[in-house]
């Protein structure tokens, strides 16, 4: 009984939260579709989901979103294993730099890669333009960094003594791969796998800019049937079909993280000098790095571009409102905005993210228990799957009077953000929890520890690099957000992406040139931030 | 050890540093939060004055001294909470009719105001339009919109282009598809872009049931369709980047007048006018509005010759008032077209997801 009682104090917050912020406007906006003229309408819903052409963006969904995903794996492991085991030189300011592309607004980033590919561009001869390579190309660009990411914190803690042994009792480096090292990632490559297809398969912006009109998605075609053609009912058998995909992935996923002994012993190993057998992972990572450059240098060129030469212009145009008044405020006082969201939305989503971290990775006693922690653990994953679109508007008729009358608070945007965020602070943490032996946790309520002392020694040391990482991820999500932002967002006080939509959106050399300085500064205090947090150490914990 | 000491020391100095740039959080912001809670709307006064909220799309943008002046004179409070495009700003509106998020919307605009008066978002309220804004009202229901403002969707063309390469630049719909100007044209797509809407708008209105023939023409001529209007003008128009292909790119009659390059008193483009549909934007109160009267003030005021006068710098569109002065550049180079082509929003309306799926078709064949 007990144990019931903590597990439902535990996990009361973060379901609350996600209940009232996810749960209702979803369904409440699924519900408006669904009912038209004070009748449930299930035939009009069952017409919408045979048309040819939800089954075509259905399919190219779930394909160009896998096709993506498998392509980020393939080319995230590698790098992971070499900016978190090797000793790289640089190598945290490399794993800092490679969370920029998280938070570039996709509208530039759309204009930089098209920079490239298109008619005039220096790659067009590959003929990418609007092509679904391009569209894969940007969903990879956008998305290698949470697998190396969330692959490299697992990686990092990763005892090496099985490994060694295994070698030293004469097994191959392909064997020691395949029955040592594998085995004990798979946890933390399936949860980064199914982030990174939920992020691809809800992505807007890249899709639409990369592909031109010729290709949809589920959450463009949301979009568009919500928008432009009010269309609700349509637009709600979509979100449900999204819905039920996105369901059975996760319980996939699941199935694919399962292992039946998750707990491994960890040790903080140092990186060890480079081999010449890593000449691979080596060229692979260069290759991520040169995929996630290129459209970066053009950026970063086009930003010192002013009147056909050389020039500071518009970076020294930030500090005002644009060429015309274009801004409200200057793009400094957009930065300062959005730090302080991110704070806001990051410490929303580590404690909600270390609740359900800890709540469904404490083991079960009954197989109804492990089955309500299960739930728990996919439920709070929807978010990332579900259409911003569906989200925002939900907001609005279903958090518009009391007691849940949100939709003018001032917090919304960064609860939204946290709503985003948390699956990533999740999915870090839980492959890590899990690995921790329930007998160290026993040992130490046996010679007396409370569970708030048991917690900090025998918890927080393993989970405190997680968690660093995990709130990198969560401050850059929320630094780059732009779907619920800009819907949510007031005139008065934009976040920066916002305002460089708004610059890019006009015409004007001047306004192109500063919202290419803005996402440069955006970028660069991305990266200052999280080279910092990589840094951030507790002495006591860290002497573990 | 030594290490690790300047490990702690670089993040201790770096991280408070960054948290303190930010002010910590949002919270301790409380200036603007704290006008937003619902209380506040409660004690409002009864007269025109107290707070007005405008709900607005991302664009609208009016000087923060032109606004500052109507809040002392007036007592106003305005709020503006602007937010999506227009049609997400129309979306909005109708979904929270009778219970709306603010008290006045401005933003609607002609090719999206059928939905939302139908839904009966809009209630009652008729001004004294200046001289001129008579020929912008909605033929139905101009009894709740006021327009605003007026600009145009027109094709523009690198003028400087054509005369490099010695061809006699385009003038006409029908020039488009003449292979002279093959592989020139680039538009940004109407599913995902209202100015692409737009285009398409033009060309039914041109055509009349013959636009999908048109459209085959223009596609077969190599008419390049990205998604959005920056895409098209800042990537592959010659004029919006260094990498540009493309000398012919749907635009705005507006766009000229910022192409102007520096120590030059001539324009590097110019919109096509015989190609230009009009779009119009109103302003309503709205059904079910806490401060109704402050509502109808903030519609006087968006009608008064200051804002008129302050629509073309902040906005990029022309003044529904006929005597308002525009810029300079403006003056010169942004011309508007005298017969625009237009499409009655009803007529939207009822085929806009038929023109639409129909469109999609053709292009993506």
């Amino acid at each position: 009984m007990r144990r019931w009682s903590s597990l439902a104090l535990l996990a009361a917050g973060p379901v609350l939260v996600v209940a009232v912020f996810f749960v209702l406007p979803v369904s409440g906006m699924v519900a408006r579709g669904f009912w038209s003229d004070g009748a449930l309408d299930l035939r009009g819903v069952v017409e919408v989901l045979s048309r040819p052409r939800v089954a075509r963006v259905a399919w190219f969904t779930v394909w160009s979103s896998g096709v993506a995903t498998a392509v980020a794996v393939l080319l995230g492991l590698p790098a992971a294993f070499v900016l978190h085991r090797l000793a790289l030189p640089g190598r945290r300011a490399i794993r800092a730099a490679l969370l920029v592309p998280f938070v570039l607004p996709t509208v530039v980033v759309g204009v930089a890669f098209r920079l490239l590919l298109s008619e005039g561009g220096p790659l067009r001869s590959l003929g990418l333009d609007g092509s679904p390579v391009a569209i894969v190309a940007g969903l990879v660009f956008f998305n290698v960094a949470v697998v190396i990411r969330a692959v490299g914190a697992t990686w990092e803690g990763l005892d090496t003594r099985p490994a060694e042994a295994a070698a030293a009792l004469g097994a191959s480096p392909a064997q020691v791969w395949w029955t040592v090292t594998l085995p004990a990632l798979r946890p933390a490559i399936v949860s980064a796998a199914s982030i990174v297809f939920l992020f691809c398969a809800t992505a807007f912006g890249i899709v639409l800019t990369l592909g031109g009109v010729r290709y949809a998605t589920i959450e463009t075609e949301i979009y568009l049937l919500t928008t432009t053609l009010f269309d609700l009912q349509a637009a709600a058998a979509l979100s449900v079909l999204q819905l039920v995909v996105v369901v059975a992935l996760l319980a996939l996923a699941a199935r694919l993280r399962a292992v039946p002994d998750a707990t491994s012993s960890r040790t903080t190993a140092r990186p060890r000098r480079i081999r010449r057998g890593d000449a691979p992972a080596l060229a692979v990572t260069a290759l991520v790095l040169a995929l996630v450059a290129a459209p970066i240098a053009t950026l970063v060129l086009g930003s010192f571009r002013s009147d056909g030469g050389w020039s500071l212009v518009n970076y020294r145009a930030l500090s005002g409102v644009g060429s015309n008044d274009a801004l409200l405020v200057p793009v400094t006082q957009a930065l300062l905005t959005s730090l302080r969201t991110a704070v806001d939305a990051t410490w929303m989503a580590l404690l909600m993210g270390m609740a359900v971290a800890v709540l469904v990775t404490r083991r079960s006693q009954s197989r109804g228990e492990r089955r309500v922690r299960d739930v728990l653990d996919g439920f709070f994953m929807l978010p990332l799957g579900v259409s911003a679109v569906t989200l925002g508007f939900g907001f609005l008729i279903t958090l518009d009077r009391p007691p849940v009358d949100f939709r003018d608070s001032a917090l919304l945007v960064p609860i939204a953000q946290a709503l985003v965020a948390l699956p990533l602070v999740v999915r870090t943490l839980v492959p890590v929890l899990a690995g921790i032996d329930d007998r160290q946790r026993q040992a130490a309520a046996s010679l007396g520890a409370s569970p708030w002392r048991a917690l900090r020694t025998v918890e927080l040391p393993v989970v405190w690099k997680p968690l660093l990482a995990a709130s990198g991820f969560a401050f850059a999500a929320s630094l780059g957000e732009f779907g619920a932002t800009s819907f949510l967002a007031r005139d008065d006080n934009p976040t920066v992406p916002i305002v460089i939509f708004r610059l890019i959106g006009h015409p004007g050399e001047l306004n192109f040139g500063m919202a290419l300085a803005a996402s440069v500064v955006l970028a660069a205090t991305t990266a200052v931030v999280m080279l910092a947090v990589e840094r951030l150490r507790v002495p006591s914990v860290g002497a573990f | 050890m030594l290490r690790r000491l300047r490990t702690i020391s670089l993040a201790s100095v770096l991280v408070p540093a960054v948290v303190l740039a930010g002010g910590c959080s949002t919270m301790g912001n409380d200036d603007s939060t704290a006008t937003d809670t619902p209380t506040d709307i409660s004690s409002r006064p009864d007269e025109v004055g107290g707070k007005v909220v405008l709900v607005s799309h991302e664009s609208f943008n009016l000087p923060k001294k032109l606004i500052a002046d109507f809040e002392s004179e007036s007592g106003i409070d305005l709020v503006t909470r602007a937010a999506g495009d227009a049609g997400t700003l129309t979306a909005k509106l109708s979904l929270t009719a009778g219970n709306p998020t603010g008290d006045l919307a401005f933003g609607v605009d002609n090719t999206f105001a059928s939905r939302p008066l139908d839904e009966g978002v809009f209630a009652a309220y008729e001004p004294t339009l200046p001289a001129g804004a008579e020929e912008f009202a909605l033929e139905e229901g101009a009894d709740r919109l006021t327009p605003i403002d007026v600009g145009h969707v027109c094709v523009n063309i690198d003028t400087a282009w054509f005369d490099k390469q010695s061809i006699e630049p385009p003038q006409t719909f029908a020039d488009l598809a003449d292979p002279a100007y093959q592989d020139l044209l680039v538009t940004p797509g109407a599913s995902t872009s209202s100015t692409g809407m737009a285009f398409l708008l033009s060309t039914i209105a041109e055509y009349g049931d013959e636009w999908p023939d048109y459209w085959s023409s223009l596609l077969d001529n190599g008419a390049l369709v990205v998604d959005g209007w920056e895409d098209a003008y800042f990537t592959d128009f010659t004029q919006g980047s260094a990498k540009g292909t493309r000398p012919i790119v749907v635009s705005y009659d507006s766009s000229p007048a910022f192409t102007v390059p520096k120590g030059s008193d001539e324009s590097s483009t110019a919109a096509l006018l015989d190609t230009c549909f009009r779009q119009i934007e109103y302003a309503g109160v709205l059904e079910g509005a806490d401060n109704p009267a402050g509502a109808e003030a903030v519609i006087d005021w968006l009608l008064t010759d200051e804002v008129q006068a302050a629509l073309p710098t902040s906005m990029y569109v022309f003044p529904v008032a006929e005597d308002v002065e525009v810029p300079a550049d403006w003056a010169k180079f942004a011309v508007q077209p005298t017969e625009p082509l237009e499409v009655s929003p009803a007529d939207i309306a009822a085929n806009r997801e038929q023109w639409l799926s129909e469109w999609t078709d053709i292009v993506t064949r």
